[in-house]
């Protein structure tokens, strides 16, 4: 038996997150993951008004925040058979694409960059090469000027003694091959990035009212209508452009920067054959025409049409009680009575395990981009094979933590292309005198529905049953349940589990690398949690073992 | 301030990656949520700077059942990174900290014996009492024997967030794990800045004044009264439609779009003490009544209970 290491907490991501490997010959053998946190909330909604779903919801997650009143506001809309106009349904978009552009760009610098980029070593750099590097890698003029004020300020940073959230770092882990001058520009656009998502979360504001938990959606449509004018809508594009060329000129070119360092890493946290996306953004009110399609990967890149009937949750390896693989129409959610324990041999987890045709499949951007790429969609080939060729890697490389990675980059540019679109339509749509942005309704007495979207983190799905108008069942299958779920009764683990199989440790008390492919997932587990034992309180070993 | 060491001033600040408009601007936005008129900016201004200049004051955050949307509204405050680099000092922080595993609880076991009785502690979360506290976990170790360890150590604790002030979102009905905000989990009396988010202005706000040693006077339930005095309807941009008797019926009606009172809707402003309509949120962008839905009492203690249903007259 290998050496076991456990991280705990996970830090750099929303949620309580807790892994477990075993080490042999310096890679990682097996691995387990495990959820730490439970709040209930789809206890709560029991018998409560479906309209009031979404805000509760909503406080899955303040990280991806919109996305599950989304998902639910949509489930009751399924129920009751509402059309939403057209403009609420464009407005839901802009908000939407908003979020993707600001949660990318965050994840990117401040939940995943430390993972490849060495802080400590950036002040080695000199100032006037980074800006040969800066320009090189960027249309974007650089000063010499701007990299050495960064360098000052993060000296004066590091010589205070204080170094704050960057103190027990991995810094001078043999992991980190970038040049220091490559280092100094990541750090420099990482405080950039922290100034430049403040001002795209304003994107929320203006027809949200504010962000994080934007309050506008409604079941039937949105509530902004006092702010659909063209003064408002100026102000929104004028944030989405700075978002746009920061997107372009410094989140893309440090991505594709960093990556070049990195190609080893297109071969390393891949291993899962099955992809999952739902698709999303309509493009008519009708929903059947999606800018980021919707499809399921058995294997390879051949992508069979979603059918949602085929998903089914599995609980042998989750701390509940014992049922056989339900829809989430049938969900229940029973933690088992009595003490649970956690044991890599038999139940470890509180996130249940998630099933496409009985099959673990990743979700996410790269998910996304696969279904899209292998539907042959236009834009995601052209922007795949141009990555591809840049770096010198086959299709191969993009069933990796290099893959993960760079396909939330490439995502972020495409709906960020297509929000354009959409400003452009609401103009048209309020020259012509169309202010619509609400459908009236009635509450009918007995319904089911559901509410499908394609979040940053990957497919989400929320079922709701209404009874006597008040909710009798809600489930979510939320994206890092699917891949961070545990086993299922034959054995096979999850997404996440699979892609850490392999993974080369240089030092097993800094598994810097383990963070690596943990990251790119961007992990939200405050999502993936349903429910925790209560008559458990065991303490775990934290150190390594 | 006089005209040079007005200048000085500001180069340092550009130093730092703040313009003198975004400081400016910050500061407004500060002044608006403290309630102080413009000429109180340079009072904020001092208190910053006087900040920036010695060892900066240490701050240990901590997770508990929450959603991460208090830090989210903390991140997005204009000009973070200076708050961050060079304002205070993050001891510990888990949505942005390097460290991982046991270099996480080394960074937190440290921040807390070096500067026992100094730091300020910001709780994010409620706090799991039932069954032990089995809920919730970080390293192996009970929110509440996380709590009960670091928060009497430090020299002030705020609890950001309805969740970490009076419970939440998980001590909802029926609150399975049985969660409590922190002052009823472990009887340490707190600053209360609640909201879903919390304006992240108050917070600043609160550390500005903590910073000047300025006291800060607290309603009954713990929330600063320079906040939390009014309603948020006595506030109400829409208050006059309210006086006239101007109410939206339903949601995208001519009413809705002429910016009439959302009370018919189910607004909870009249029983909801916040200066969301004054400090707005996102740098002054809006709020949810201005963007047309009600206010759902989010900083009052229980409001998932007693404000629900939320499109409903109480």
């Amino acid at each position: 038996m290998g050496k076991r290491i456990m991280i705990d907490p996970i830090t750099r991501i929303e949620g309580h997150l807790r892994i477990e490997v075993e080490i042999e010959n310096n890679r990682v053998k097996d691995a387990w993951c495990s959820g730490q946190m439970f709040r209930g909330i789809e206890m709560m909604l029991k018998g409560r008004d479906p309209r009031d779903a979404h805000h509760f919801v909503q406080r899955s997650c303040g990280v991806c925040t919109y996305v599950h009143a989304l998902s639910s506001v949509r489930a009751v809309e399924d129920a009751c058979k509402i059309t939403i106009p057209d403009n609420a349904r464009i407005i839901r978009n802009l908000i939407h694409g908003a979020q993707f552009q600001h949660d990318h760009i965050v994840h990117f610098y401040h939940l995943h960059a430390l993972d490849w980029v060495d802080i400590v070593d950036a002040l080695r750099a000199d100032p006037v090469k980074t800006a040969k590097l800066s320009e090189n890698v960027s249309g974007r003029p650089a000063s010499a000027e701007y990299f050495k004020t960064t360098r000052e300020r993060l000296k004066t940073f590091v010589e205070s003694g204080q170094l704050g959230p960057f103190n027990n770092g991995y810094w001078g882990h043999s992991a980190y091959v970038l040049p220091p001058e490559a280092n100094l520009m990541a750090a420099a656009h990482y405080i950039e990035a922290l100034k430049l998502q403040a001002k795209a979360a304003r994107m929320h504001a203006v027809f949200g009212g504010k962000n994080p938990h934007p309050q506008f959606l409604v079941v039937g449509g949105v509530t902004s209508i006092k702010d659909l004018n063209s003064d408002r809508i100026t102000e929104f594009e004028e944030i989405w452009k700075e978002t746009k060329a920061f997107v372009d000129e410094v989140y893309i070119p440090d991505l594709m920067a960093i990556a070049s360092f990195y190609k080893d890493w297109g071969g390393i946290g891949g291993n899962n054959q099955a992809f999952l996306a739902y698709g999303d953004y309509a493009e008519n009110s009708s929903e059947t025409r999606l800018v980021m399609p919707s499809g399921f990967i058995r294997k390879g890149l051949k992508v069979e049409d979603l059918n949602v009937d085929l998903i089914t949750e599995d609980v042998t390896r989750a701390w509940y009680e014992k049922s056989r693989p339900s829809h989430p129409y049938a969900g229940k959610t029973e933690p088992i009575k009595g003490a649970v324990r956690y044991n890599t041999d038999d139940k470890y987890s509180w996130v249940k395990a998630p099933r496409y045709d009985g099959l673990a499949a990743e979700v996410g951007p790269l998910a996304r981009i696969l279904v899209a790429y292998g539907k042959g969609d236009s834009t995601a080939m052209r922007l795949v094979n141009k990555t591809l060729k840049k770096l010198g890697l086959g299709t191969d490389a993009l069933f990796s933590t290099l893959g993960r990675t760079a396909a939330r980059g490439l995502e972020t540019i495409v709906i960020g292309d297509a929000m354009e679109g959409w400003l452009d339509e609401l103009r048209v749509n309020i020259s012509r005198g169309d202010k619509k942005t609400y459908q009236s309704w009635t509450m009918p007495d007995k319904a089911k529905g559901c509410g499908l979207n394609d979040v940053p983190r990957g497919a989400l799905g929320h079922w709701i049953e209404i009874e006597h108008g008040k909710i009798k069942n809600y489930q979510y299958v939320v994206p890092s349940t699917w891949n961070f779920g545990p086993a299922d009764a034959h054995g096979k683990k999850g997404p996440v589990e699979r892609s850490l199989i392999g993974t080369p440790i240089a030092d097993p008390k800094m598994p810097l690398e383990i963070l690596r492919t943990i990251h790119s997932y961007d992990p939200c587990l405050a999502c993936a949690v349903h429910v925790i034992d209560p008559h458990t309180n065991e303490t775990y070993k934290v150190r390594v073992v | 301030m006089q005209k040079t060491e007005e200048k000085e001033f500001y180069d340092r600040l550009e130093k730092k990656g703040v313009t003198r408009r975004d400081f400016l601007k910050y500061c407004t936005g500060l002044a608006a949520s403290m309630g102080i008129s413009a000429t109180g900016v340079v009072q904020v201004a001092n208190a910053i700077e006087r900040a920036a200049s010695g060892p900066r004051p240490p701050v240990v955050w901590l997770h508990f059942g929450e959603c991460t949307g208090c830090s989210e509204a903390f991140l997005r405050t204009p000009n973070v990174g200076a708050i961050i680099l060079e304002t205070i000092s993050v001891e510990y922080h888990e949505t942005i900290m390097a460290a991982a595993g046991h270099q996480a609880e080394k960074s937190l076991h440290e921040a807390v014996e070096a500067h026992k009785g100094k730091f300020i502690c910001i709780v994010e979360g409620s706090i799991a009492t039932s069954y032990n506290g089995a809920y919730g976990k970080v390293g192996g170790r009970t929110f509440l024997e996380i709590a009960r360890a670091v928060i009497p150590k430090a020299a002030a604790t705020i609890a950001l967030g309805t969740c970490a002030a009076y419970g939440g979102i998980p001590a909802a009905a029926p609150n399975p794990g049985g969660y409590k905000g922190v002052t009823d989990a472990i009887g340490v009396s707190t600053i209360n800045l609640p909201g879903c988010p919390p304006n992240p202005l108050n917070l600043l706000s609160t550390i500005v004044k903590y910073l000047n040693k300025e006291a800060i006077e607290l309603d009954e339930y713990g929330r600063p009264l320079f906040a939390f005095a009014e309603t948020v309807h006595d506030r109400c941009p829409r208050l006059k439609h309210f006086e006239n008797d101007e109410f939206v019926e339903e949601f995208g009606s001519k009413e809705a779009e002429l910016g009439y009172c959302l009370y018919n809707l189910g607004c909870k402003g009249p029983e909801t003490y916040n200066n969301c309509p004054t400090a707005k949120f996102n740098e002054g962008t809006s709020f949810p009544i201005q963007a047309g839905h009600p206010c759902i009492g989010c900083s009052e203690p229980g409001f998932w209970d007693t404000m629900t249903p939320f499109y409903e007259e109480i």
